[in-house]
């Protein structure tokens, strides 16, 4: 809920006493910092948070917010959280989970909660690794990566976490970098404001089992060569002094100098941009960060499913929700018609002897 | 007469369920006791004739009370040459047989498999053993409707009219009740009124056919059954089930959330529930069965009453769902209308061979609570009490029902929502600052549920997690101590709902020779087959659970109550193993799998043949 006073939150009204278990050196610190640093910024209270995740390094983050949380099974919380926001549309719900469960385990779930446009922030941290079985494959894994299960490489090609979310219909997919916590707050804050579900991926370092791998996106020294930061209607520029550029020709997005007179500017809600900077990937291209795609004006799932019952609910049925009160409870003469539908009839007492 | 088994079948697009469903309600508006037995093939339209195509639809009504919807068929209605073939073993010698005339051509009888020159109804060996009334159905379905304008194909849709006509006039059922309906469900939202008119033609053609015609059997009458007075309506499993979810969640002042995937036979509870948002019901169709259970817990989560359901198949799908829910401790209610299986198995006849599944199916030890309706209009108390129990003990509960149970149909007494005992459901306010940390994992001394605290509640911020809990605080924990304690009380908790279960109840001798013990779907065949053998003077006592994990707690003393019992299952006897395992009794198992409820008599000739005695004088002590 959003009315009434707010308290003034920090990021340690966000801190669980829980001692955070994670490597040291984990790009899952960072991430956790930008998201206690976001929630003490949004307009909700904080009982108000539930957190969902599912199986693996990322998914413990519930244990380190405090917050109501849910830490589920393998791959399966977008079900759950699609279950807590179609029950109260008024929570705040935030997922975070890696990219073996997003994506792998739990590609179906996680694609139907697009679909559904369920109001969920979701935060893929990819690390292209399954870090918590200690390092095998993951489906963003490149092609021939060498791991304990594929000791001759991975024969599997690598999903695109954008493309998929903007095939499932997701409404707002975007992308950030652990280390850039800058970023990835605005990201997240982004995509806590966006109503329906917000996807994003997040570049993150395992430094146990996959060290390195974004180095080319994440470094100060690579990064401006690898690296297209996004801004609705600004030109797409990079380069340790924006002097490169990206532009479409022919139907393909390539790279100019930035002085070119058809250097592309970027339009967020444009779906089809979208797909092409979903594509874009390094070394052939720098790869986008930013909000590729948002579309705000699409209703959410749970607004269709609670104006359909607002509309067959009689007035007298309009009760006020809240933490303790269930505003939809069936009421006794609903009960009642609800049991005489269809053919009844009458058995009369039997009339006495005299 | 006091009681008569119809049963009617065609073709899978024949329209026979609807035929036999609407001379069900006639039946019951008399005031008939009914019973009844949908059996059809999985396939939407099989091949038109086909052995495999045919739907049947049974149903017994009485003068007196039926529980079964009977073994043996008084009067078959077959629309054409597969009907008759596939259902002419369960007709009753000098049982009446009417068939469609008009469907017994070379085409429709070679296709189900007779010889080119063989004919069933110039037989002479069935000629002896039954009575066939031929009636030409298509042609005078066709001749009624000559000025309607209809195409052919819209005729020849109304011929179950035409045979519902027929037998309306045979066994005095009024047309009112059918006028009535094929008004309301052409006429209303369809907005076909000429096929309403179509098919009251057809249905009046019929009725007065079978009073003009000298062919036709003679007119028998079924009196109604003497019943509780007050007011009546015809009622199917799923229905009651979907009836009873909502009063409990009424009675629980909460709302309701159900998550389902399209299963046979489990759809149709989706179904009910999805067009009643103006009762507050959430619905929510997932993408796949995991989805759909772990909805259900997200919801249970925000406090509403959650529920998903499914059958054999899609409940292996949710079993790791389901352990999260013990781990969880949430209210759940899973039910699983139990098909004939393993795997897609027969996906549209019953069998009750999840009983372990349901106990067991999970990995470690995850106790949850199991109960099983004993037949249709049980549904609507069961649902309430799976509820009832899950909220009491925050966790999870199984209701096990089947294909027979969801499809078949009973006349049910529509009881007043105010005499049903309110569910009581308590979450915790909001917890000062200053106040001590919440724990979610504090248990009530009794019940040992932990709080049901819901987000939104000021101070109660917890997380759950499938990783094991701290006793109490529910932290996060390996400590081994805890873990073996944890593992004891998620299994006390189960155990403790005994205490509010109702005693098991004896029909029959309270001490004696023989108990036939059974459980869901069976009840009624059991309880007929008890009521012959004590008929016969055999000290038979029949009992039936509802409960099956925990037992109710006077289970171990009835049981040894009695020389023998004699467990009748349809599985290769799972409830046999359970209460051998619990007890150390030595029952014996008497099992039956083909798909249906085993008959009355096949359930007496077993006992009969297992060698009980005959002790008259014994089987009239109470």
């Amino acid at each position: 809920m959003t009315a009434g006073n707010l308290p003034v939150l920090t990021p340690a009204d966000f801190t669980t006493d829980q001692e955070v278990r994670w490597c040291p050196g984990c790009g899952d610190y960072a991430v956790l910092t930008a998201v206690r640093r976001v929630f003490a910024s949004l307009p909700h209270r904080r009982e108000d948070h539930v957190v969902v995740s599912g199986i693996g390094c990322a998914a413990r983050f519930p244990y380190y917010l405090e917050t109501y949380g849910m830490h589920t099974i393998h791959g399966r919380a977008p079900a759950f959280a699609t279950g807590v926001k179609l029950s109260r549309p008024d929570l705040h719900v935030t997922l975070i989970s890696g990219d073996g469960d997003l994506l792998s385990i739990g590609g179906n779930q996680t694609i139907h909660m697009m679909r559904r446009n369920v109001d969920v922030t979701v935060l893929l941290c990819n690390n292209r690794i399954y870090g918590l079985t200690k390092g095998q494959t993951s489906p963003t894994s490149e092609l021939g990566m060498q791991t304990k299960s594929t000791p001759g490489g991975s024969v599997d090609a690598p999903i695109n976490p954008l493309a998929l979310a903007l095939g499932a219909g997701c409404t707002f997919v975007a992308r950030s970098i652990d280390v850039d916590v800058k970023h990835l707050s605005g990201m997240i804050t982004h995509g806590a404001d966006h109503r329906g579900t917000a996807f994003i991926e997040i570049y993150q370092d395992c430094n146990i089992f996959n060290h390195g791998v974004w180095f080319y996106a994440s470094q100060k020294e690579t990064r401006p060569d690898h690296i297209v930061e996004l801004h609705h209607g600004r030109p797409l520029l990079f380069g340790r002094e924006n002097q490169r550029a990206i532009a479409l020709r022919h139907g393909r997005l390539v790279e100019v100098d930035a002085s070119a007179d058809d250097v592309l500017l970027h339009d967020e809600r444009s779906l089809g941009l979208a797909w092409l900077l979903a594509g874009m990937k390094s070394p052939d291209l720098p790869e986008p960060i930013g909000i590729l795609y948002r579309e705000p004006d699409r209703p959410t799932c749970e607004d269709l499913v609670h104006a359909r019952i607002r509309a067959a609910r009689p007035a007298s049925q309009d009760a006020v929700g809240g933490a303790t009160s269930d505003a939809l409870v069936p009421d006794a003469a609903g009960c009642r018609a609800l049991f005489a539908e269809g053919a009844t009839w009458s058995v009369e007492p039997e009339p006495r002897r005299s | 007469m006091d009681r008569l088994v119809i049963r009617f079948c065609g073709d899978s697009g024949d329209g026979m369920q609807l035929a036999g469903g609407q001379f069900s309600l006639q039946s019951a508006i008399l005031g008939n006791d009914i019973a009844t037995f949908p059996d059809f093939p999985a396939e939407i339209r099989a091949p038109r004739g086909s052995t495999f195509g045919v739907s049947a639809f049974q149903v017994q009504f009485a003068a007196t009370d039926v529980l079964t919807p009977g073994d043996q068929v008084h009067v078959l209605v077959a629309m054409n040459p597969a009907g008759l073939k596939t259902n002419l073993d369960d007709v009753e010698p000098r049982g009446v047989i009417i068939v469609n005339d008009d469907e017994f051509n070379r085409v429709n009888l070679r296709r189900c498999g007779y010889p080119d020159d063989y004919d069933p109804r110039d037989d002479p060996a069935l000629r002896m053993r039954y009575q066939f009334f031929p009636v030409s159905m298509s042609r005078l379905t066709r001749e009624a409707l000559a000025e309607s304008g209809l195409g052919a194909r819209d005729m020849d849709r109304c011929r179950n009219m035409f045979a519902l006509g027929v037998v309306s006039f045979l066994y005095d059922r009024p047309l009112e009740p059918v006028i009535r309906w094929i008004e309301a469900s052409f006429g209303g939202k369809r907005g076909r009124p000429e096929l309403a008119e179509a098919n009251v033609r057809v249905l009046r053609a019929g009725f007065h056919f079978a009073e003009t015609a000298e062919i036709m059997p003679p007119r028998v009458t079924v009196a109604p059954a003497p019943r509780q007075p007050g007011r009546y309506r015809q009622i199917s499993g799923n229905e009651a089930l979907a009836i009873g979810l909502v009063t409990a969640a009424h009675k629980a002042g909460a709302g309701l959330f159900y998550a389902g995937y399209p299963i046979t036979p489990a759809s149709d509870l989706l179904h009910a529930l999805a067009r009643l948002p103006h009762l507050g019901v959430i619905t929510f169709q997932a993408e796949d069965e995991i989805s759909a259970v772990c909805a259900a817990i997200g919801a249970s989560f925000t406090g509403k009453i959650a529920v998903t359901g499914s059958s054999g198949p899609g409940i292996t799908l949710k079993s790791e769902a389901i352990g999260l829910a013990v781990m969880y401790e949430l209210p759940l209610v899973i039910v699983d209308v139990q098909r004939a299986g393993p795997s897609t198995g027969m996906p549209t006849k019953m069998e009750q061979a999840d009983l372990l599944l349901a106990m067991f199916g999970r990995a470690a030890e995850s106790p949850v609570a199991v109960i099983a309706a004993a037949g249709p209009a049980d549904c609507f108390d069961m649902a309430i009490e799976a509820v009832r129990l899950a909220v009491h003990g925050m966790c999870p509960v199984m209701l096990l029902s089947d294909a027979g149970v969801a499809n078949g149909a009973e006349p049910w007494r529509i009881p007043d929502p105010a005499d049903i005992a309110p569910i009581p459901v308590v979450h915790p306010g909001p917890r000062a600052a200053d106040a001590p940390p919440f724990k979610p994992y504090a248990r009530d001394p009794e019940s040992l549920a932990r709080p049901w605290a819901v987000p939104g509640t000021p101070g109660l911020e917890h997380r759950l997690g499938g990783l094991e809990k701290q006793d109490i605080s529910g932290a996060v924990s390996y400590d081994p101590d805890n873990h073996d304690r944890m593992v004891r009380l998620r299994a006390e908790k189960i155990s403790r709902l005994a205490t509010r279960l109702p005693p098991v109840e004896v029909t029959g001798p309270a001490t004696g020779d023989v108990l036939l013990l059974g459980w869901g779907g069976t009840y009624g065949t059991i309880h007929t087959a008890g009521e012959v053998l004590r008929a016969e003077g055999h000290a038979v006592a029949t009992a039936h659970l509802r409960h099956l994990n925990p037992f109710p707690l006077n289970l171990e003393s009835v049981l040894r109550s009695y020389a023998r019992v004699i467990v009748p299952e349809v599985n290769q006897g799972q409830l046999a193993l359970l209460l051998r395992a619990r007890f150390l009794i030595d029952v014996e198992s008497v099992t039956e799998t083909r798909g249906r409820m085993f008959t009355i008599e096949s359930l007496v000739n077993r006992v009969r043949g297992a060698g009980i005695r005959s002790t008259p004088d014994r089987s009239r002590t109470p």
